[in-house]
């Protein structure tokens, strides 16, 4: 495949980072490996003792398993909905991010379904799905829509890497394996006008029909819980609820990503504060957006006052059980988030990114008050002499199965970069939209100049 | 069997793999531990065939055998099981629990029939509430199990398949009721049980990793006998019977179902969940017992336990 000159100066920049690891990288490598072994060996640990070395108990029959579960499903929608809607609308500014955010979506989404894995008491029985499934049931639903949604995720981002896989191929790599790789997954692709054509076309349609498939899976995965009649679960809202606040997360987690690879790759060039101010924007904009469907969801069962709703809300409510979390899940998390970022003086780099951790954060917890809470909350009194039967207690097993789904998290995110670059090099700069996006940036600056010279008048009025 | 099997495969796959660093971490011991075969040596019954021939047979051959999971799929033809909880009669014996948990080989901690301490409101007065599962016609966990484990049956009885239960706790979440108990642990597996075949009429034996529940014993009601927790109550509180024959009986008195609930003002337990149970309760009015005498039994920690958990429900 032919490359303009800058095109192959970027793919230099990116390969000579691909095959070597530096040293911090080494040494976290060695940490993520280190909490992952820690992850199996808790994991035959249940598997050997069963779930009785977990915190589940009959009350709360899910646990932190759950939460982590709709926490990685819905950071997957950086990818879904953010590329997917952004390369629909031929958002300028999108190209240096979309593998990052495509990435998210189809490594969480790999790693979220293992958490229901590990939940499910005879993982030796998983193909009685296919043997015995009842398309009634909402698990049913749910298995059918993220196993159609990875798919979805995994052809959208192939499909977006063919160009960089072809540029690969045809870059002197040392290794061989390299080399014979790219060439088998670059399926003769050279960059000639028909190609081209229809691989627009094909990333058209994907993302077309990555956008209502992300929807489903969340829809779905809300229901679940909806469907039960069960205080604070029983809730038309919950799926859009879902939806949202999985878009709101999935932008957070996107921002995250983002000033990590600017940082170790040195992309200062590719990712510049633009694109940390579009997606704050965006951020806050589904920040207000989760606020208001929290707010409408606590309100009406405030208001309504039934008798299982209020003993959930008492319980969120108060100092002694949930209430510390809640404010921050529901409150801190996201006002601030949203204050920091309306503001223009306080939008920086930095200041966005840390946002966005607390977001992250907020929303975990948040997936694990939609959880325990109601389940520690049955119709029937709680007439239980087992301390454990009444609280759920995360055990070490399964903390140590969470930070191990992180880490792998982390480490298939590195593994990837090292395989394809972490921005769409040829798309890049190739695009001419990517030339806009410069022209953006000028201008930005040129406004923010002028409006520089303008206060400094004013000042001078003043004065 | 196949189970059996799959749970040795299951083992020695571990015994293989995971081998001795986790031995030397502690959890090896419990991969010891399996099932003996059948006595050889046991003891002999004569019986006489059709044919006029006098044969020994094994003791344990005589047994009455459960039904295939197939056909305890079905249910009896004809029945329509329902039961009749006159809380004006329990004061907390606690004995249908305790003959529940002896019948269905349950360990002292899970209970498929509970008894609640309950009080409607703070002006009323405290009653015992024992509950089984309710058998609804209408059940939230047969709607949502993925796999069919759980399901109702033309004689209104509502079952679960240990051998196809996922272990999802799906239907746990989605029973209001708070019926299911889910088997954390491997069963203690005695003499007696060990070679016990399964059935999910007589749920037994059960196994770990999935879910269990009042059955209402219908294994009993094949042999026309009636469940455990109705023999077991020494208060009689407990009527169990046939709809379809508009009869119940605690064992020592029957009624007439209809005019029973009908006379006695029989009442479904949370009907607004629209679940549609087979179980009735007859309101704590003209009461054997004060409330307090269930307490008798108790320690004081459990007294005081109770006391505190007297949450209003309505």
């Amino acid at each position: 495949m032919k490359l303009d000159p800058k095109s192959t100066r970027s793919l230099h920049f990116f390969t000579a980072q691909m095959v070597r690891i530096s040293k911090p990288g080494m040494l976290g490598l060695a940490i993520l490996l280190i909490i992952i072994f820690g992850g199996i060996y808790a994991l035959a640990v249940q598997v050997i003792d069963g779930h009785i070395v977990t915190g589940m108990r009959d009350n709360v029959v899910w646990g932190i398993y759950i939460a982590n579960f709709i926490f990685f499903i819905g950071i997957s929608y950086a990818g879904a909905l953010i590329s997917g809607i952004l390369h629909l609308l031929r958002v300028p500014w999108r190209a240096p991010i979309i593998r990052i955010a495509e990435m998210i979506t189809v490594i969480s989404t790999m790693i979220g379904p293992s958490y229901i894995l590990l939940c499910m008491g005879r993982l030796d029985r998983l193909h009685h799905l296919a043997l015995y499934g009842r398309i009634q049931s909402p698990i049913l639903w749910d298995v059918l829509a993220i196993s159609t949604y990875l798919t979805g995720s995994i052809i959208f981002l192939y499909l977006a890497s063919i160009r960089d896989l072809a540029a690969l191929r045809d870059y002197p790599f040392k290794s061989k394996w390299r080399t014979k790789l790219y060439k088998f997954m670059s399926v003769d692709f050279n960059g000639n006008h028909v190609q081209n054509q229809y691989l627009d076309r094909a990333l058209n349609i994907m993302s077309a029909i990555i956008i209502p498939l992300a929807i489903l899976v969340h829809s779905v995965l809300a229901w679940i819980f909806g469907m039960t009649l069960r205080p604070g679960w029983h809730s038309t809202i919950f799926a859009p609820y879902f939806v949202v606040a999985a878009v709101f997360s999935g932008t957070g987690v996107l921002i995250i990503a983002m000033w990590v690879f600017r940082k170790v790759y040195h992309l200062e060039s590719y990712i510049t504060k633009i694109h940390f101010n579009y997606l704050g924007i965006i951020l806050m904009i589904l920040g207000a957006l989760y606020a208001y469907f929290t707010f409408s969801e606590y309100l009406t069962s405030w208001y309504g006052s039934e008798t299982w709703e209020m003993e959930v809300l008492y319980k969120l409510f108060d100092y002694n059980e949930y209430w510390w979390w809640f404010f921050f899940a529901a409150i801190l998390g996201v006002l601030l988030p949203i204050i920091v970022i309306l503001f223009p003086r306080f939008r920086t780099i930095n200041s966005i990114t840390a946002v966005s951790v607390i977001a992250v954060m907020a929303l975990w917890v948040k997936r694990y008050l939609i959880i325990i809470p109601t389940l520690e909350t049955p119709l029937l009194p709680l007439q239980d002499m087992r301390p454990e039967y009444i609280h759920y207690t995360v055990t070490p097993v399964e903390w140590m199965l969470t930070f191990a789904g992180i880490a792998m998290f982390i480490l298939l995110f590195f593994l990837f970069s090292k395989f394809l670059p972490i921005v769409n090099v040829v798309k890049v700069t190739e695009d001419k939209s990517y030339g806009s996006l410069r022209e953006i940036v000028a201008d930005r600056i040129l406004k923010r100049q002028i409006k520089e010279l303008k206060m400094k008048e004013r000042q001078k009025f003043a004065h | 069997m196949e189970e059996r099997k799959n749970e040795q495969t299951r083992r020695a796959f571990f015994s293989k793999t995971v081998p001795a660093a986790l031995g030397v971490l502690g959890v090896g011991g419990l991969l010891a531990e399996a099932c003996k075969p059948a006595v050889e040596d046991e003891e002999k019954v004569s019986v006489l065939t059709p044919d006029g021939k006098l044969v020994q047979v094994n003791k344990s051959a005589m047994a009455p055998q459960p039904v295939s999971p197939e056909e305890a799929r079905e249910g009896i033809p004809g029945k329509k099981f329902v039961m009749v909880i006159d809380l004006a009669r329990c004061k907390n014996a606690r004995k249908c629990v305790s003959e529940c948990q002896k019948m269905h080989n349950q360990p002292a901690e899970d209970e498929w029939i509970k008894v609640f301490l309950m009080q409607d409101s703070e002006d009323t007065a405290p009653y015992w509430f024992p509950k089984p599962c309710f058998h609804c016609n209408q059940p939230p966990c047969v709607k949502v199990c993925p796999v069919g484990a759980t399901y109702k049956r033309t004689d209104g009885i509502v079952l679960v398949d240990t051998d196809r239960c996922i272990g999802c706790k799906f239907c746990m979440t989605a029973c209001p009721y708070s019926s299911r108990v889910f088997q954390w642990k491997e069963e203690v597996k005695t003499a007696e049980t060990c070679n016990t075949k399964y059935s999910p009429e007589t749920s037994v034996p059960s196994r770990v990793g999935t879910v269990g529940k009042c059955d209402f014993c219908p294994d009993m009601a094949r042999q026309g006998k009636l469940p455990g927790c109705v023999t077991g109550c020494p208060n009689g509180v407990i009527f169990f019977g046939d709809k379809n024959e508009d009869i119940v009986t605690n064992g020592s008195e029957s009624f007439r179902f209809s005019e029973l609930v009908h006379d006695r003002a029989g009442y479904h337990f949370m009907a607004e969940l629209g679940t549609e149970p087979n179980v009735y309760y007859l309101p704590p009015v003209d009461r054997l017992f004060d409330y307090e005498k269930g307490f008798n039994d108790l320690s004081e920690e459990q007294v005081d336990f109770y006391k505190s958990s007297i949450v209003k429900k309505h």
